[in-house]
């Protein structure tokens, strides 16, 4: 039986130049993370773990290695194509929610739809259907500086779901948040990856959260040290 | 991304900042507003002058005495009757003759100064002398040597207070009395020579009782008029052949000029286009400046905005999707202020031109289409110019690096 791997990174090596001394954030990692898993990524700072979400996100490419993401190499794609796959295929829930200020929650939503070069008509419908489907029905037109900090995330993770991607990369999504939106936003997240069988990465270092997800992955000086 | 949802939110952002985005806009709104007055006012004195300068008639030639000559012969009545001869000067269809001087125009209790022009009756067909009441000079008045006078409106109003009904009166001009028969109609005050504080004598009386000339047939200015505007060249030059054979100075220098009314039209010309030319460039020198304020709130503001560039790059925003939406804001501000700057400029100008006429000066300033278009297009040129580089900046960062910045 095949497996239907979604994320596939082979030896993926990063070298930064920071000025004469040369970084080695990634040295040779491999993982593998199968459709509709719920996956948490943790280390400690310094180990590479933004390195790895930022290239699992498409936001950089790795110096060596493959990496594929839902069997298309992106290892070697330009800048253009890598925007094309963080639109359709990635979507991204940041600790500090990155919303745009004077926009509608709404128009937030329709964001990554925008650059699909999506029709109005569809855009609002499948921005509306986002908004609700994370119990925001009643909040489409607030401006983020109306919503507390747990709608804010709820804005964002509609906006991450919205173009219905391969991946959902959380980078501490409850970091900024109390306990209580937290475990809501937590239970928003993993609820979806039920309904929806949307792949959840979580990048975090909160044990607790960790414990949340099926699998755990151990980063340390730019490789997996351990899984469990 | 579709225009309709660029240009919604490049208006987002710039209202987000209302203060910034008014006074960077008034960098662009007071150099195209300049720029239009200028050209306005420039074009504006242009075509006065030009109608001015028209209205005299273009197919006049003005002739004196001078030239390159070191010792020119003055101009005779000789002269005169040469050119007035059909089979030398077949182009010239009229001929008039002055003598000219300033002198003191005096009734009881009043008096004045002006310009005192001997005329002959062909002096009515070459200028525009139109009578407000009274008759033209007639050739017995001027073959009797009569004591006969012609008043400007100003002169007359000066002396009399009034326009009307001095038909018959007398005055005394350098002490010797004259009879009004006719007073000129009133020509405006913007005319390069002021027909209004003129007085017209008979030629003969002028020299024999007011301005004593060494030559008995001496005259000051030949007025030849050309048959038509199309004549002018050759009516020109059968006037320095004449001239010339009768000042024998066929093998040396003319010691004669002669202009024609082309010849101030394109003096005027060179002069006032140089002129608009020269207010229009300093103008344009406050546009440019505008359009660095501009490139410098753009870099600014993308400085400000690092993380929305970075979270729009997460997104799915290409390169060039960043660059637009930068590229549309700075046109945004530039079009804008120039819209603002048109319709600045042409109220300015219009209040000058009211000055001006309050000051009796003809000016009308005159806003062309094509200054708008220029102003239009220059002003998006000048957005797009100076946003280029700050919008590049931005479409250059990288998410990953935008991201990280607070």
């Amino acid at each position: 039986m095949s497996n239907d791997w979604v994320v596939e990174a082979n030896t993926l090596t990063k070298t930064y130049q920071m000025g004469e001394i040369e970084v080695h954030a990634l040295r040779g990692l491999s993982m593998k993370i199968e459709r509709g898993e719920v996956v948490s990524i943790m280390g400690p700072s310094g180990s590479g773990k933004s390195t790895l979400m930022n290239i699992l996100g498409c936001l950089d490419r790795p110096s060596t290695g493959d990496y594929y993401l839902d069997r298309e190499n992106v290892a070697y794609m330009n800048e253009n194509q890598l925007a094309m796959i963080r639109n359709k295929k990635v979507g991204f829930v940041f600790q500090s929610f990155n919303l745009l200020p004077r926009s509608t929650a709404m128009s937030n939503v329709e964001l990554p739809l925008r650059y699909a070069s999506m029709s109005a008509g569809y855009r609002h419908r499948f921005a509306q259907e986002a908004l609700e489907s994370v119990g925001l029905a009643n909040r489409l037109y607030h401006r983020p500086n109306e919503l507390s900090g747990g709608q804010q995330q709820r804005v964002a993770i509609a906006r991450a779901i919205v173009n219905n991607p391969s991946i959902l990369m959380a980078d501490e999504p409850t970091g900024n948040l109390d306990s209580k939106s937290g475990d809501e936003i937590m239970n928003l997240l993993l609820n979806l990856n039920k309904d929806r069988g949307t792949t959840l990465i979580i990048v975090t270092h909160d044990p607790e959260i960790a414990d949340l997800t099926e699998r755990v992955i151990y980063i340390r000086d730019g490789k997996v040290e351990m899984e469990k | 991304m579709n225009i309709w949802s660029l240009l919604i939110e490049a208006l987002e952002s710039l209202s987000a900042n209302k203060m910034r985005s008014g006074l960077t806009m008034l960098g662009i709104v007071i150099g195209v507003a300049a720029v239009i007055a200028m050209l306005g006012i420039g074009t504006g004195t242009e075509e006065s002058i030009t109608s001015e300068i028209e209205s005299i008639g273009t197919n006049l030639l003005y002739i004196t005495s001078g030239g390159d000559a070191t010792n020119p012969e003055p101009l005779t009545l000789a002269d005169v009757s040469a050119m007035q001869n059909i089979e030398l000067a077949p182009s010239v269809e009229f001929t008039a003759p002055i003598i000219q001087g300033r002198g003191d125009i005096v009734i009881p209790g009043e008096s004045t100064t002006a310009n005192i022009i001997g005329i002959t009756p062909d002096y009515f067909n070459v200028q525009n002398a139109d009578l407000a009441e009274g008759m033209q000079i007639s050739q017995k008045q001027l073959d009797d040597f009569e004591s006969v006078v012609i008043l400007g409106s100003t002169t007359a109003e000066d002396l009399f207070g009034y326009t009307n009904q001095l038909v018959g009166e007398t005055v005394r001009i350098n002490g010797e009395i004259f009879k009004i028969i006719g007073v000129l109609e009133e020509q405006g005050g913007s005319h390069l020579t002021n027909m209004d504080e003129q007085v017209l004598v008979p030629l003969t009386s002028a020299k024999s009782r007011l301005m004593k000339r060494e030559n008995p047939n001496e005259v000051d200015l030949i007025y030849a008029q050309a048959r038509s505007a199309d004549d002018v060249p050759q009516a020109e030059e059968e006037v320095s052949q004449i001239l010339r054979s009768r000042h024998r100075s066929t093998l040396g220098e003319d010691d004669f000029d002669i202009m024609s009314t082309q010849t101030f039209l394109d003096m005027a010309s060179t002069v006032t286009s140089t002129l608009t030319l020269f207010l229009g460039g300093v103008a344009g020198i406050s546009l440019l400046v505008g359009g660095i304020g501009i490139m410098n709130i753009m870099l600014v503001t993308v400085v400000e905005r690092t993380r929305e560039i970075g979270l729009r790059k997460a997104m799915g925003a290409r390169r060039s999707d960043i660059l637009i939406q930068f590229l549309v804001e700075s046109s945004f501000l530039s079009l804008g202020g120039g819209f603002i700057g048109i319709a600045l400029g042409y109220m300015i100008s219009f209040f000058i031109g009211q000055i001006a006429s309050g000051s009796s000066i003809t000016l009308n300033p005159v806003i062309q289409w094509n200054s708008i278009l220029m102003a239009t297009l220059f002003s998006a040129a000048v957005g797009l110019f100076f946003g280029i580089f700050p919008a590049n900046r931005a479409a250059s960062l990288e998410p990953v690096e935008a991201l990280r910045t607070d």
